[in-house]
């Protein structure tokens, strides 16, 4: 009686979840067929294989160009938020300080700030700064919105640290820094490199705060932009997505093996949430 | 004074604080002043004025496309949130192992560059779009929709899917939370699952609804690549019209204007939730 009052609902939520993730998936289902197609118009049916269109990006030089400078802005703004995240993660999870509550919140707004709002702001200070746009800018924007991604990460590994480890480092003679480089640096790598990977991520598909800071160099996300206008370009888009798709879901199982290794190595379960609980 | 800890955390932090102080409290500052100001063609005129806050709230034009944007991301919150409800439930009640695997097959759509999600939804609403090749194929109707794209209601099913994630994690984490043997108590004191889940579960999991409700709202009226794309005339929102202001009208403290007023607007609102979701949530937290 009481397995059948359960076991209806969970049925139709089981049924309900599977609709949920086809309607989550058909977009992203459509990418690799246009990309395969054989056909300049993106439109069903389907005419035939092809891998031409990747060939076509291999050609466009434009395309190189934004994703160099794609790569570069991804790596600066990984390497600056997940330092800046990791001095705010260490000092919330072993300090406690004034006014701890409203400077952690003030770091983790751009979370909730639209990202209109963000770039528009940065926009006007440049302007009366003076300052040119150019990749510089895009990547000050970045670093603002990857940081509180770092934090969230960071914090779950150094909210993890034992504390008497640092204390047994002290005790045998380590300084400071050297037990920061020698007890504390090893056991939060795998989340160091986690934060790293996603922050890159972050930054490698970002497009508001990149269209409105950047200069004439353009990153990837404003570079497909410039391109969906023309019908003809469309089907090497797709190629392009394909590609992003399958580099960023690759990143994306590194950084979360990564997290793992590191909650593991700490003796604790790694929660499924990723740190955003 | 300050104690060794406390000096240490303010230390630590301090890069991180300075940082967010000169690149999102002065650029935030500057916006603010930024829009009592006037710009003529290219001249910037800094006497403060109300004029631009005048313009946004008396002009037609504005207060349609904010009330539009209020109405849009209103209703993308309220699908998108309704929609993800049963998914964290069925994920934290029902499913026993690989909650992980779900949790990570859920993100992933997300990571997908934004732009081509978007762009990926006008290729299937649109009027030689797979939808509608799919339903002739079928023989379902004759003629291909038109209703399906270019206005309001295509920006709501684009943004109640590229912010899924963000409205599942919360409630999930939420509903996570709340100990088991609370539902077997009530169970044991005679509540049914239907009064069971209306008076435990979810106003226990009302802080992770709230959560994804603001989590939701609010970068959704900041959206303007999804109304440009598949919402036509009809969908555009406040977010274009801030774009257009500091890029072709070259009216930047207009620009500013706008977006100050309707961040204003939205905060109330958001406000307003935190508090109704505050109320019904109980003494929970």
């Amino acid at each position: 009686m009481k397995s059948a009052l359960k076991s209806l609902p969970s049925k139709w939520l089981a049924v309900y979840a599977v609709a949920y993730m086809v309607f989550l998936y058909a977009p992203v289902i459509l990418l690799p067929m246009f990309a395969f197609n054989d056909a300049t118009v993106i439109s069903f049916p389907l005419t035939g294989f092809t891998a031409k269109w990747f060939g076509v990006l291999w050609q466009t030089e434009a395309l190189h160009g934004a994703v160099r400078n794609s790569l570069v802005v991804g790596l600066s703004s990984a390497v600056l938020s997940t330092v800046l995240g990791a001095c705010a993660a260490r000092a919330a999870a072993r300090y406690r300080f004034p006014l701890k509550r409203g400077i952690m919140s003030f770091i983790l707004l751009p979370l909730v700030l639209p990202e209109i709002i963000v770039a528009v702001a940065l926009l006007v200070l440049l302007m009366q700064l003076g300052m040119p746009l150019s990749l510089v800018t895009v990547v000050l924007g970045h670093v603002l919105i990857c940081t509180p991604f770092a934090i969230a990460i960071l914090s779950s590994a150094f909210q993890g640290l034992d504390q008497s480890l640092e204390e047994a480092s002290f005790d045998l003679g380590e300084t400071r820094w050297g037990t920061f480089r020698r007890v504390i640096l090893p056991l939060v790598m795998p989340g160091v490199v986690s934060s790293l990977l996603i922050t890159f991520t972050i930054s490698l598909d970002e497009f508001i705060i990149a269209f409105f800071l950047t200069g004439t160099e353009v990153t990837l996300p404003v570079y497909i932009w410039s391109q969906l206008r023309f019908p003809g370009k469309l089907p090497s888009v797709m190629a392009l997505g394909t590609i992003l798709l399958v580099l960023s879901v690759l990143l994306l199982i590194l950084a979360e093996w990564f997290r793992r290794r590191s909650a593991r190595k700490q003796g604790i379960e790694a929660s499924a949430t990723g740190g955003f609980a | 004074m300050l104690t060794g800890e406390r000096r240490q955390g303010l230390a630590l932090i301090s890069p991180t604080l300075l940082y967010s102080l000169l690149m999102l409290a002065a650029p935030l500052i500057m916006v603010l002043t930024f829009s009592f100001w006037t710009q003529n063609y290219l001249e910037l005129d800094t006497t403060l004025t109300l004029d631009n806050y005048r313009e946004a709230w008396s002009k037609p034009i504005y207060s349609t496309l904010i009330f539009r944007s209020l109405k849009i991301s209103l209703i993308v919150t309220l699908v998108t949130v309704v929609l993800a409800f049963p998914i964290a439930y069925y994920l934290s009640f029902h499913v026993k192992q690989r909650k992980a695997l779900w949790l990570f097959l859920i993100t992933v759509p997300f990571w997908t560059s934004y732009l081509l999600r978007v762009f990926l939804w006008k290729v299937i609403l649109g009027y030689n779009g797979v939808l509608n090749t799919a339903l002739k194929g079928l023989g379902i109707i004759e003629e291909p929709l038109t209703f399906l794209l270019y206005n309001a209601n295509a920006v709501v099913l684009t943004l109640a899917h590229a912010w899924a994630p963000f409205a599942i994690l919360p409630i999930f984490v939420a509903l996570e939370k709340i100990d088991r043997s609370l539902l077997e108590a009530a169970e044991d004191l005679g509540d049914g699952p239907v009064r069971r889940f209306f008076r435990i579960t979810l106003p226990l999991a009302m802080p992770g609804v709230v959560a994804s409700t603001l989590i939701v709202l609010i970068p959704t009226i900041g959206d303007f690549i999804t109304p440009k794309l598949v919402g036509g005339t009809d969908g555009l929102m406040i977010a274009n019209m801030i774009q257009i202001q500091f890029g072709k009208a070259n009216n930047a403290p207009l620009g500013a204007a706008l977006a100050l007023s309707s961040m204003l607007i939205v905060a109330s609102i958001s406000a307003v939730i935190f508090l109704l979701g505050k109320r019904f949530g109980g003494k929970v937290q």
